[in-house]
């Protein structure tokens, strides 16, 4: 295995310090071998590498739209280290063999740790329970459990659900998005959705199960995550839950604290995604959030979606957004760039607290000697307009396209290999 | 004006005129025994309709044909839209056929839009109707007719009653005749109008008592009883109650205000059948002007189409 | 650049009254006659004339107008135009001698597009062409029976006829290229 000796990096955009990657962890510079792979690093941002809590990587069953090879290249590019794939595919990630067969197809691709997330119902059906604790005691040590695309709408079952994970010190991550309220809902419900004529998708839809599943998981003492927070009320809501000392964390995603409701203007569906944009004031909300802890990390909602299901009207386009090249400059310029967020802040939101959330303990570690080797450097005073046929994910639906966006990873490193080197993939 | 006529809220005041001056120009045809003129000889325009509208596209269709245009009518059903086919092969197959415009009505709100900006066509897009957005022409149609009764519109007090939330014919009537100057008022039960129709250049009444007296025009809008089931009102009778136009209602409207519909109508349920044939309800006229106002569309959106670069270099006179 | 007024208001006062004569003559009086102004111009010409044939001979000439817009052959070449009206007198078009008046003929494009849309409207017994303005270069084989001055131009000129009713003032003028004011 290739060592390798990295120079002059900021760690956390701070003190400047080398790194050894050796036999997969961090080593002491001083020990470095003379047949070491010297990196300059100078002008770069050393990070951990980032951690996904919120992936599509479609396989299996849509395999036209991405495969966990090329969303793990995808991850690769963007820093990440570890990805959580979500549950929704063809079959439902809802058994121990499905779920093991994510995890191995991972392991094989061998850009970054997918971690597959399990459903909490049978089929994502809200009807009865998975089997969540064979999910969590099989080779992929499930430990994070979504029906993601789908809230758990019924009251009872998620208060099961969120029981029965304390068992094995499980999370369920929420999909809040009240059923009734939001049929045939297109685009946020506000102003635009009145112009536009089209049928809306209320904030309070989401609040009201942040609510629900807020109170009920300070009832019964049980871990609760809540996926895509995207409204200025969630933010609040969350913030009084975790005032209460209640085990609740979130994440918001990259598109949620940059894009507005506005874009929907162009009837463009690269802008449709679930929940929706939402208007400026919820940008800030969310921002807000993300900087003062409420929010704990940025998660993707890496949705890749194949050219047919985009290049039509609007009400027949899938919902989603591909996300992991894109997500450590989204975060940047909205975060880092206007002062309000620390590159150690970033780690922690990007790294740290999605780890721990996922409960992977060899992700999301500092940078010191006897840390697993997850590393990623950035060139912060990069910048590139992004171009959809430049990414690595069989998708291109990526909303940031044409903008000009700051920072490029320039290389990352998995359990001390590198899969991206020089900006390539390895 | 611009390429395409997608929205009311694209036109300026004076591209509204242009088209009601143009029409009402062209309405006088009407009564000609030629009806015919060779306008758009040799253009082809084609009815896109992904719904069933026998009433608008007809209408399209006379007006494209008094042009001396070619007619094509694609509509989805029993086509290879029902089968399947999506909006860009539907698209690409018409700039195949060589369609200068494409008047299209669907059921996706901003489908109109969709087809203009894709860059699939390079022909005028004109929207026919889309999903619970706009119907531009209608409103067209609507602002045209209130002219030949009432004059100039700045300043007059139009009514619109009913289900604006699902209404196309209300936004694009909500925002044209607000651009000509008129004041509108969109009256209907508080579950039937749009969140954020604040943010609208028009005023809102739950109470459709209070904005008859003083009104010049009422505008019905159809109310589908399918809304009942979805708690958007209780009964139909309690609707048309509280929002119908009945006799009663219509008697205190001023001697020169005047009953319209975009049709098609729920007797006795949002219009009383005696107000419905009043000889102040318009509602027919309406239907011939509407193949004025969209001869008037056509001519203008496919006039110098070509070359509007073109310099007037050339002698012509 | 320079412009140069050709006819100012006494000569167009003299032009019409002698064109409003010759149409007399030529139709052996006003009977059957209609006058029908090409808009913009040619309206209030076609006013004028048919004014003076009815002062002269003491019995109504009726004057219209006749919007061609419609009938023109350059439509995909401009931008769209606005439309004129087209009014008819009563007595409609049919069996009558229709007189067309324009200000300014030049290509015959015009003309063309009038008799296209003169056909439209009914079936004239004869059709005549009245204009202020001869100023040559025509692209078809299209001439006027009455012309108030034949004035000979080079392509690149430009013929400006001002009439009281638009203008507030009555000339014809011409100017050198670019030189649109």
């Amino acid at each position: 295995m290739t060592t390798y000796l990295i120079t002059g990096a900021s760690l956390l955009g701070s003190r400047s310090a080398d790194l050894l990657l050796a036999d997969g962890h961090l080593g002491d510079p001083a020990d470095a071998p003379p047949d070491a792979v010297r990196i300059d690093a100078s002008g770069l941002v050393a990070l951990p590498g980032l951690v996904d809590l919120h992936t599509h990587l479609r396989e299996p069953g849509r395999e036209d739209a991405e495969t966990i090879e090329s969303g793990s290249r995808a991850a690769a590019r963007g820093g990440f280290t570890a990805v959580h794939a979500m549950a929704n595919t063809e079959p439902v990630a809802d058994t121990a063999g499905v779920v093991e067969q994510v995890w191995h197809l991972g392991q094989t691709a061998g850009y970054c740790d997918v971690r597959p997330v399990g459903a909490v119902t049978a089929g994502l059906a809200g009807q009865r329970l998975a089997e969540l604790g064979a999910m969590a005691d099989s080779a992929a040590r499930v430990r994070v459990f979504s029906d993601d695309g789908v809230c758990v709408s019924d009251a009872v079952l998620m208060r099961r659900a969120l029981e029965y994970v304390k068992a094995f010190d499980g999370v369920v991550a929420q999909h809040a998005q009240e059923p009734r309220l939001t049929e045939d809902a297109q685009m946020n419900e506000g102003t635009m959705s009145g112009v536009l004529g089209m049928q809306g998708w209320p904030a309070v839809a989401e609040e009201a199960i942040i609510a629900r599943d807020c109170l009920l998981a300070g009832h019964v003492g049980s871990r609760l995550h809540i996926c895509h927070v995207s409204t200025a009320g969630s933010v609040e809501l969350i913030r009084w839950a975790k005032s209460k000392g209640w085990n609740v964390t979130a994440e918001v995603t990259p598109h949620h604290l940059l894009l507005t409701d506005e874009l929907v203007a162009s009837y463009d569906p690269i802008y449709k995604v679930n929940p929706p944009l939402r208007t400026a004031d919820d940008v800030e909300a969310l921002r807000a959030g993300l900087a003062d802890g409420t929010l704990d990390c940025v998660a993707t909602d890496h949705a890749p979606h194949p050219t047919e299901d985009k290049e039509c009207e609007w009400a027949a386009a899938a919902m989603g957004m591909l996300g992991l090249e894109t997500a450590l400059s989204v975060f940047q310029t909205t975060m880092v760039d206007t002062g309000r967020l620390t590159w150690g802040e970033v780690a922690d939101r990007m790294s740290v607290r999605p780890a721990r959330i996922g409960r992977i303990s060899d992700q999301g570690q500092a940078l010191e000697t006897g840390s697993p080797a997850n590393v990623v450097l950035v060139d912060p005073a990069a910048t590139r307009a992004v171009e959809p046929a430049d990414s690595a994910s069989l998708s291109r639906n990526t909303p940031f396209r044409g903008m000009e966006l700051p920072g490029a990873v320039v290389a990352t490193f998995l359990h001390g290999r590198a899969t991206v080197l020089d900006g390539k993939l390895q | 004006m611009k390429s395409h006529l997608l929205s009311t809220a694209d036109l300026t005041k004076s591209d509204a005129l242009r088209v009601l001056d143009t029409a009402a120009e062209l309405r006088s045809l009407a009564d000609r025994p030629i009806k015919k003129l060779p306008t758009l000889r040799g253009r082809t325009v084609v009815n896109l309709f992904f719904e069933d509208s026998t009433r608008t596209r007809i209408s399209f269709e006379a007006a494209a044909k008094r042009l001396s245009a070619d007619v094509i009518n694609f509509s989805a059903k029993g086509s290879s839209v029902s089968k399947g086919e999506s909006l860009k092969d539907t698209a690409l197959t018409l700039e195949a056929m060589g369609a200068d415009a494409v008047v299209i009505r669907h059921g996706s709100s901003g489908a109109p839009h969709r087809l203009a900006s894709s860059g699939w066509v390079r022909s005028s897009v004109i929207n026919a109707g889309d999903g619970t957005h706009e119907h531009p022409t209608q409103a067209l149609l609507d602002a045209f007719t209130m002219r030949r009764h009432l004059g100039d519109l700045d300043g007059r007090r139009v009514a619109i009653v009913g289900d604006v939330l699902h209404s196309r014919v209300a936004r694009s009537n909500a925002l044209l005749l607000s651009t000509l100057g008129a004041e509108v008022t969109l009256v209907a039960p508080p579950t039937l109008l749009p969140v954020g129709v604040s943010s609208w250049p028009v005023a809102t009444s739950y109470d459709l008592d209070s904005a008859l007296e003083k009104t010049d025009v009422v505008m019905m809008l159809r109310v589908q009883r399918e809304r009942m089931n979805a708690a958007f009102f209780p009964s139909a009778r309690e609707y048309s109650r509280r929002y119908g136009l009945d006799d009663r209602r219509f008697a205190r409207l001023p001697d020169h205000a005047i009953v319209m519909h975009p049709g098609p109508m729920n007797r006795g349920m949002e219009i009383a059948a005696n107000v419905a044939d009043s000889h102040r309800s318009v509602i027919v006229e309406q239907v011939t002007n509407g193949v004025a106002v969209r001869m008037a569309v056509l001519y203008l959106l496919l006039s110098g189409a070509d070359t509007t670069e073109h310099a007037a270099g050339e002698p012509t006179a | 650049m320079s412009t140069r007024v050709v006819l100012d208001r006494s000569d167009i006062s003299r032009a019409l009254t002698r064109i409003a004569h010759e149409i007399l003559e030529r139709n052996k009086g006003p009977g059957d006659v209609l006058v029908l102004g090409i808009p913009t111009r040619g309206v209030p010409l076609a006013t004028r004339v048919a004014a003076t044939m009815t002062s002269v001979e003491g019995v109504e000439v009726p004057a219209g107008a006749l919007d061609i817009t419609m009938y023109r052959d350059d439509l995909r070449l401009q931008p769209a135009r606005a439309l004129a009206r087209t009014e008819i007198p009563p007595r409609g078009v049919d069996d009558a001698v229709v007189v067309l008046v324009d200000d300014v003929l030049f290509s015959g494009r015009t003309i063309r597009a009038a008799l296209d849309a003169l056909n439209d409207v009914g079936r004239p017994r004869a059709v005549q062409l009245a204009v202020l303005v001869d100023r040559g270069h025509r692209q078809l084989p299209i001439r006027a029976d009455f012309v108030g001055k034949n004035l000979p131009t080079a392509l690149t000129e430009t013929v400006q006829v001002r009439l009281q009713e638009y203008d507030g003032v009555d000339s014809v003028a011409i100017s050198a290229a670019g030189d649109e004011s």
